[in-house]
This record gives C-alpha cells, sequence and structure tokens, in this order.
C-alpha cells in the first residue's frame, strides 16, 4: 500500500501569512491565512516594508496554528515547500527562512515552489487535472495563459505585455474613488451597470493570446476626464460595467481560442481576480458550448493567496524529486518556464 | 545549556555556538553578501564541525536589531522559527549593544554605531562596569550631530565602536573633540560570544520575539505626519 504524502506549506509573497498542510496533493488537512489587508489599505496598496514587518510578527502563529488545526507535528510530514518567487523579496524570504529553519530542525526535504504554479495547482484541490490543460491566470500582478502538457511543466502562451488586470481594476477604482483593493468594488458595481460607454477591447495582432490593459485603463481615465470638463456626470456602475466586459471579453476570447488550438482536456481558472463574478459567469457561459473541455473554478478561498496551493504544487514537485537546499534565495522575478 | 547565537543586522554574519560557559565556535564573514543565502548554510557546517544537531540544541540568542531591516528580519525570522519548532527558548538581544560589549575594555562608555544613511546613524550608549554592559541612552535612530551633542552631556571620554564609525569619524570629531576615541579597526563587529553572554539571562517566547528596527517604516512615517497636519489643520 502506497504511503500517504503530507506536505507542509509556506506562502509569504504578498500581503498575506500562509501556512497549510496538504495530503497526497489533493486533500487540504489544515489551511491558516492571515491578510495585512486592514493594514495596507491606508496607503492605497500594499507597501513592501510594512508587509515584510507583518510577516515576521505574524509567522510563528501562522505556522503553530496550521499545525493545530491537523493535530499533526513535523515528524508526519514529508516535505516543507515554500513559495521562493515572484513576489516581494522582503516578504518572500521571511517565508524562505522559516522553511529552511524547520527544514534543517525536522531533517526534511525542502521545495521552492512558484507562486503561480500554487495558484494553478489551488484547481487540484478541487478536482483531479486532466493533460493536457489550460490555466488563465489572473491576479494583482499576473495576467497569463498557462499550458501544461503533464505535471510540473509550465508553458506560457500569452501574457500581459503592460498591467496586469488586476491592476488595471485597482487603477480604475482609484479613477471612480473607489476604496483599496478596487477589484471586488468595480465587479459590485459592475453588476448593476450597463455596458453604456464605448470603451475598446484590445486584442492585439491576430492570433497572439498577449494581452494589453493599459490602453483600456487610459480610455476609462479619459472617460471621465472628458466627462468633468462636458460638465456631464458619470455613472459609476455603467463605467464599472464597460470596463469589466472589455476585460472579461478579451480574457474569454482568448482562453476559449486557446483551449480549442491546444486541444486541451480541462480549463483551470486561477488567481486573485477568478473571484471576480463577472469573469466566473463569462468563461462559464463559452465554455458551456465546448462539450470536451471541462471548466474548474475554484472557489474564492483557493483564489487568492494561500499555502494549500503552495503544498499542492509542492508534492508534485516532490514527487518528480525536485530539492532546494539551504541556500535557496527568495526570487522576485521568478520566470515559471524555469524554475 | 548548548546555545547557538546569530547576528545579521549588519553586513557582518556572525554565528557563535556555546555549551554553558564553553564557547565551541564563532565564525564571522565580513563581505556584502547576501544573509538569505548564507545564513542556514553557514549555522547548518557549523553545527557539523562541533557535533551538535538541531535536536541537541537548548537555546537560541539573536540579535534583533536595530541594523538593515532585511537583515535582521532573516535573523529573528531563523531564530524564532528554530527556537519554535525545536521547543526552546529565544533571547533577543540588542545589536548595538552586541557590539559595545565587543570593545576590548572593561570599564567607561561606548557608543555602537552602525550607518543609517543621510548623516543618521543607530546607536546606543552604553557603559562596561567589571565585565557587564549597561545601558546609558537607550537604541535609536538619530543625526550624528544631535547625538553626540548629548554624549558631550556625559562629560566623560566615548569610545566608538563598530565599522561604521569611521563614516561618521569626521562629524564627530568636530562636536566632540578628544571626549570621542575611536576603537578602528580593533571592533568592527560584534563578537558572537559578546551575543551569546548577552543573551544568558534573557528568555523569551519564540512567537513574540520581534525586530527592534528603532525607526518607522518610511510609508508608515509619511503616513502619520499626514494625519497630524490633517489633525492641526481642524484645531
Ligand atoms: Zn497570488
Amino acid at each position: 500500500m502506497k504511503k500517504d504524502t503530507y506536505i507542509f506549506g509556506i506562502e509569504t509573497s504578498c500581503d498575506e501569512t500562509a501556512a497549510a498542510i496538504v495530503k497526497n496533493g489533493i486533500e487540504i488537512i489544515a489551511s491558516v491565512v492571515s491578510s495585512q489587508i486592514e493594514s495596507h489599505k491606508r496607503f492605497g496598496g500594499v507597501v513592501p516594508e510594512i508587509a515584510s514587518r507583518h510577516h515576521v510578527e505574524q509567522i510563528i502563529t501562522v505556522l503553530n496554528e496550521a499545525l493545530e488545526q491537523a493535530g499533526l507535528t513535523f515528524k508526519d510530514m514529508d516535505a516543507i515547500a515554500v513559495t521562493k518567487g515572484p513576489g516581494l523579496v522582503g516578504a518572500l524570504l521571511i517565508g524562505v527562512n522559516a522553511a529552511k529553519a524547520i527544514a534543517f530542525a525536522h531533517n526534511l526535504p525542502l521545495i521552492g515552489v512558484h507562486h503561480i504554479a500554487g495558484h494553478i495547482y489551488a484547481n487540484r484541490l478541487l478536482e483531479e487535472m486532466k493533460f493536457p490543460l489550460l490555466s488563465l491566470v489572473v491576479s494583482g500582478g499576473h495576467t497569463e495563459l498557462v499550458y501544461m502538457e503533464k505535471h510540473g511543466s509550465f508553458k506560457v502562451i500569452g501574457e500581459t505585455r503592460d498591467d496586469a488586470a488586476g491592476e488595471a481594476y485597482d487603477k480604475v477604482a482609484r479613477t471612480l474613488n473607489l476604496p483599496y483593493p478596487g477589484g471586488p468594488h468595480i465587479d459590485r458595481l459592475a453588476a448593476k451597470g450597463q455596458d453604456a460607454y464605448a470603451l475598446p477591447r484590445v486584442r492585439l495582432e491576430e492570433g497572439s493570446y498577449d494581452f494589453s490593459f493599459s490602453g483600456l485603463k487610459s480610455a476609462v481615465i479619459n472617460t471621465v476626464h472628458n466627462a468633468e470638463q462636458r460638465g456631464e456626470v458619470i455613472v459609476p456602475e455603467n463605467l464599472a460595467a464597460s470596463f469589466q466586459a472589455s476585460v472579461v471579453e478579451v480574457l474569454t476570447e482568448k482562453t476559449v481560442r486557446a483551449a480549442k488550438e491546444y486541444n486541451v482536456k480541462q480549463v483551470l481558472l486561477s488567481g486573485g481576480v477568478a473571484a471576480n463574478k463577472g469573469l466566473r459567469a463569462s468563461l462559464e457561459t463559452a465554455f458551456s458550448s465546448v462539450k470536451e473541455v471541462q471548466l474548474i473554478i475554484p472557489p474564492l478561498s483557493l483564489c487568492t493567496d494561500n499555502a494549500a496551493m503552495i503544498a499542492a504544487a509542492g508534492t508534485i514537485l516532490f514527487e518528480q524529486g525536485k530539492r532546494d537546499g539551504m541556500e535557496m534565495n527568495g526570487h522576485p522575478g521568478l520566470d515559471i518556464e524555469a524554475f | 545549556m548548548k546555545t547557538l547565537a546569530i547576528d545579521t543586522s549588519t553586513y557582518a554574519l556572525s554565528i557563535g555556538l556555546a555549551d554553558g560557559e564553553i564557547l565551541l565556535a564563532e565564525q564571522v564573514t565580513n563581505v556584502k553578501k547576501n544573509h538569505s543565502v548564507r545564513v542556514m548554510p553557514a549555522i547548518e557546517s557549523l553545527m557539523k564541525e562541533v557535533d551538535l544537531g538541531p535536536a541537541d540544541l537548548e537555546k537560541i540568542v539573536v540579535a534583533n536589531g536595530p541594523g538593515s531591516y532585511t537583515g535582521v528580519r532573516i535573523g529573528v525570522t531563523i531564530a524564532k522559527t528554530l527556537g519554535w519548532t525545536l521547543n526552546i527558548p529565544v533571547a533577543a538581544v540588542s545589536s548595538l549593544a552586541a557590539l559595545a560589549a565587543s570593545a576590548p575594555v572593561t570599564g567607561g562608555l561606548v557608543c555602537p554605531i552602525f550607518d543609517a544613511r543621510r548623516g543618521q546613524v543607530f546607536t546606543g550608549l552604553y557603559r562596561l562596569v567589571n565585565g557587564t554592559v549597561q545601558t546609558v541612552i537607550a537604541d535609536q535612530n538619530i543625526l550624528a550631530t544631535a547625538w553626540c551633542k548629548q554624549l558631550l552631556q556625559q562629560e566623560e571620554t566615548v569610545l566608538f565602536v563598530g565599522q561604521d564609525s569611521h563614516m561618521h569619524e569626521k562629524a564627530i570629531m568636530e562636536e566632540m573633540g578628544d571626549a570621542a576615541v575611536f576603537a578602528g579597526a580593533a571592533v568592527p563587529y560584534a563578537r558572537p560570544a559578546a551575543l551569546l553572554a548577552l543573551g544568558k539571562k534573557l528568555e523569551t517566547d519564540p512567537a513574540e520575539v520581534v525586530p527592534n528596527y528603532a525607526r518607522l517604516a518610511e510609508a508608515e512615517a509619511k503616513w502619520i505626519e499626514a494625519n497630524e497636519k490633517k489633525a492641526a489643520g481642524r484645531e
């Protein structure tokens, strides 16, 4: 009988301090997320130095709670998996050094995980992966289409050339005087409005799977500016709906096209922006007519940053024999194809 | 009591190991290299050298600042995680006190200096008495010239230690003249032995150990300043 694999995961790449235990790469035994969002709200965004300060204060409480939730100890673990990049370097270093200390203390294998690989593997906590598959990764810092032929293999077939979708959401939210983080506010307003402003759909050159959102963001700012000059009143619900319609339409169209071209069995939605109701609904509608492709959309708790996803991705790396040494560093710009 | 000491609050990477009163090992490398990459391998190899495994450790002493924000956090994170997971206490010692205690004197006022850029220093004032270190003025972040004015009020010679002190030597000499003495290259950084000695009587729950930055994060300072201005405007 095959022994169960328990991986302890740690995630500190941005503004969540998180720890989790995952069994066999598919079952969450414990998951703890301590969010700093309240502290960063007053600055209108995540301040790296303050994020690092919170991580070092919170880390033991979070690690301890994960073990207590599971009723397990490190003796029950097979390896420690930790986000080694990309992310804020000072924040990454807290998780990386805590992971190293645990690995050293208990003589456990140490596994550095790519943050986006983690987001993609969050889906495996829901449904077994079927290859080849495609993942649409949308988060504060990323908008990518990642193709996976098999476990642990990642090929970026499209990515943003300027702003990530999440960044565009935050900037548009600021233009509409909505509080940080803007994504959920835009999503909520958009549900109440109509696509009444003719905003552009940026598709780039024929056949490209890349994205660009800075032009759309500028179009929103210009719309607001021009309305002010003409003394007209902007309807925030409609502007939010128009902006969201443009983002969602481009994301959905490119995802469907790539899914067909690459003949994938599954499409996985990943990353924080996957919590967006407009995007979820649009993908569901689009894929309802593509019967050969299974669309997986994780629950909100697995879309945003957490450590279960890191442990899930770490499990595959563990099974593939990948290990990091005590000299492991944090890599703010880590490449998913090469890690 | 088998104790591990870690100091990563400046460029110097310092590791010490002691068994009770016996100093087993001291290792300092003083190069501008990445602490995150080097600390754990250094701890691992030094412990191996003296035949200690992680399970043998009974206490961790860590220099918790002030100093380089990132450097201090790396040392503190490793110390508190090791302490927590090995279920042993952690002692957090001032990085400046450890440097002061490394001065080769048995008495007098000692002022450790870490550069804090733009004419500022992280510093404190300590008195060495029969091999013990007493705090005279608490650790702080201050303009070197303003600090010297406080030191002059002691009406006593002050020994400056730390490799950054030469960066401020000219400004200090101008303010203090004969009242300032420099240890120069003799005391460039804190000795792990000094850190171990200072940690002897201290014990903290590992989860509670946090850095002492001696300075607010820049964004936080600006936010407080803006709020104070707003409050003043309302009055
Ligand atoms: Zn993320």
